[in-house]
């Protein structure tokens, strides 16, 4: 496997709020890896530094050997990464079926299309339709990483997939992923479910107050550890 | 005139101002942007059909070709060079820029054709008229005007729900950060928007211009007929707009009527009571949803 994402001495934050130092991190490609953390450790804003909604202040970070840093926020998508934003936000006076569609505004090639999404979430099809302000929380979100995947990306980043959602419907979406993993998806994934977490990534990374405070595969890494990691040292 | 042929003059009367509120009505239903040039931008498109139509002896309907693809690039520029710079979370930069605007049209259209009126002549279809009965004619050019505001709204409507770059204009409408994260370029969005509205605001200022006289400060009184459509229909609705147009035609011509017969007010004063009214009972317009508006 070869590095796809290669992140070094990353800073953000919001004006003078500084929520992450100096973030080292390399995912290669077709990985999955899973960032965990508490509240506010900074793992959306890691996300959000890399689909460029989050300026970062220091560091570096390469996608597929270029500076993504220098890539302005709506041609990252072209480049190849698509994010799933934590709480949605569809487009909600468009139907499902034009919410996929504006996935795939820079028609970048691949195999994802709306029949596609509709095989890996079937609860989709009957929906396409109707106009997305109308969805359950579970529904919405198969609608928003269904609209990500549409850019036929080669990082797919998912915030807080499970963040509000009945412990059925976090279930049916967890279910899909191995088959969006198997496209040859590399996948970057913040959850606060760590179970969730740890059963579908090769490597989990866990944030601490905006530091990497643990990091290994999920057959490495004990629970006291990732206690540890999540809360802080005063927390075993 | 009879109270049904008022009616029908209102209808094709609501015409001419829905073509008027038709820029506004993007340019706020996406971009949440308030032009306050847009009265003074429809009299410099009647003025520049005027030298067009003198320097190349052609009907005013064909200038429309010269300034419609004018006024478009105009919007597009002005937008990505100046209007950009003014959008935020605050209005107040974006009004008074575009208050400037209007002043310095105005100014410059005083400075160079002077304060007299002026007409464009689009030959006999300005009086032509269909005799429907006794009571009811219909002008060829109302009836024109109509058509073209329907035909305008039309091609809009399927622009923006048909096509790629319609989803996009809708999407940014929605969350210009996340149709962003979609590779929808905003700024590029908001200036295809404003060169539409710039073209549609040519064609209303050419068409009122054949059919009445103008003068330089014609402009804000072309902007609050506009606006009052835009509210009555339903800010950002572009069938609203028809709507909204129509209803304030109806108003002032039925309005008018009263005051002939009665000596009640005059037509244009009913516009407005019915604007106030819709903005007092219902706020968000005729065909607003209520939260979006």
């Amino acid at each position: 496997m070869s590095g796809l994402l290669e992140i070094a001495g990353l800073d953000a934050g919001y004006g003078d709020f500084q929520a992450l130092f100096g973030i080292d991190l390399d995912v290669a490609e077709h990985e999955t890896v899973a960032v965990i953390g508490a509240n506010g450790a900074g793992k959306t804003t890691l996300l959000r530094t890399l689909a460029g909604l989050v300026e970062a202040t220091a560091g570096s970070v390469r996608f597929a050997g270029e500076d993504l840093l220098a890539v302005p926020h709506h041609r990252r998508v072209d480049l190849g990464i698509a994010l799933v934003p934590e709480g949605r936000h569809l487009f909600p006076s468009l139907t499902v079926e034009e919410n996929l569609l504006v996935g795939a505004h820079t028609r970048r090639p691949g195999t994802w299309d709306v029949d596609r999404v509709v095989d890996v979430f079937p609860l989709v099809g009957p929906l396409l339709r109707r106009p997305a302000d109308v969805l359950s929380g579970g529904e919405q979100q198969a609608v928003a990483i269904g609209r990500a995947l549409m850019a036929n990306p080669s990082l797919l980043l998912l915030d807080e997939v499970s963040l509000g959602l009945a412990p059925v419907a976090v279930k049916g979406l967890y279910a899909a992923l191995p088959a969006i993993i198997g496209e040859g998806t590399t996948v970057l994934i913040v959850e606060q479910d760590i179970g969730q977490a740890l059963s579908v990534s090769d490597r989990v990374v866990c944030l601490l107050e905006g530091r990497i405070s643990l990091e290994g595969t999920p057959a490495e890494v004990d629970r006291a550890q990732i206690t540890a990691a999540y809360f802080g040292e005063g927390a075993v | 005139m009879t109270w049904a042929n008022a009616v029908v003059q209102g209808v094709l009367l609501g015409g001419l101002f829905a073509l008027f509120a038709t820029g506004l009505s993007l340019a706020f239903g996406i971009m949440r942007f308030v032009n306050l040039a847009h009265g003074d931008l429809a009299v410099l498109a009647a003025f520049l059909a005027v030298s067009t139509t003198a320097a190349l002896d052609v009907n005013p309907f064909v200038a429309l070709l010269v300034i419609v693809p004018g006024f478009a690039l105009g919007g597009y520029m002005l937008q990505r060079h100046v209007f950009a710079r003014t959008m935020g979370a605050d209005p107040l930069p974006s009004i008074l820029v575009t208050f400037g605007l209007g002043v310095v049209i105005q100014n410059a259209l005083l400075e160079h054709y002077s304060a007299d009126s002026r007409g464009l002549d689009a030959g006999s279809i300005e009086t032509g008229s269909a005799q429907l009965t006794d009571d009811i004619a219909v002008g060829w050019f109302p009836l024109l005007t109509l058509g073209v505001a329907v035909a305008v709204l039309v091609a809009l409507q399927l622009v923006f729900s048909r096509t790629r770059a319609g989803r996009a204009f809708r999407a940014t409408a929605d969350d210009p950060a996340i149709a962003r994260l979609m590779g929808i370029d905003d700024r590029r969005v908001y200036a295809r928007i404003m060169a539409i509205a710039f073209a549609t605001v040519a064609v209303a200022g050419v068409f009122l211009g054949i059919r009445q006289t103008f003068g330089p400060a014609d402009g804000p009184a072309a902007l609050l007929f506009g606006f009052e459509a835009v509210v009555i229909g339903g800010l950002g609705s572009l069938w609203g707009t028809l709507i909204g147009g129509i209803v304030l035609g109806v108003a002032q011509t039925v309005g008018n009527q009263v005051d002939v017969q009665y000596g009640v007010l005059s037509g244009t004063l009913y516009g407005h009571l019915i604007f106030l009214a819709v903005l007092a009972l219902r706020p968000q317009g005729l065909l607003g949803r209520r939260g979006r508006a």
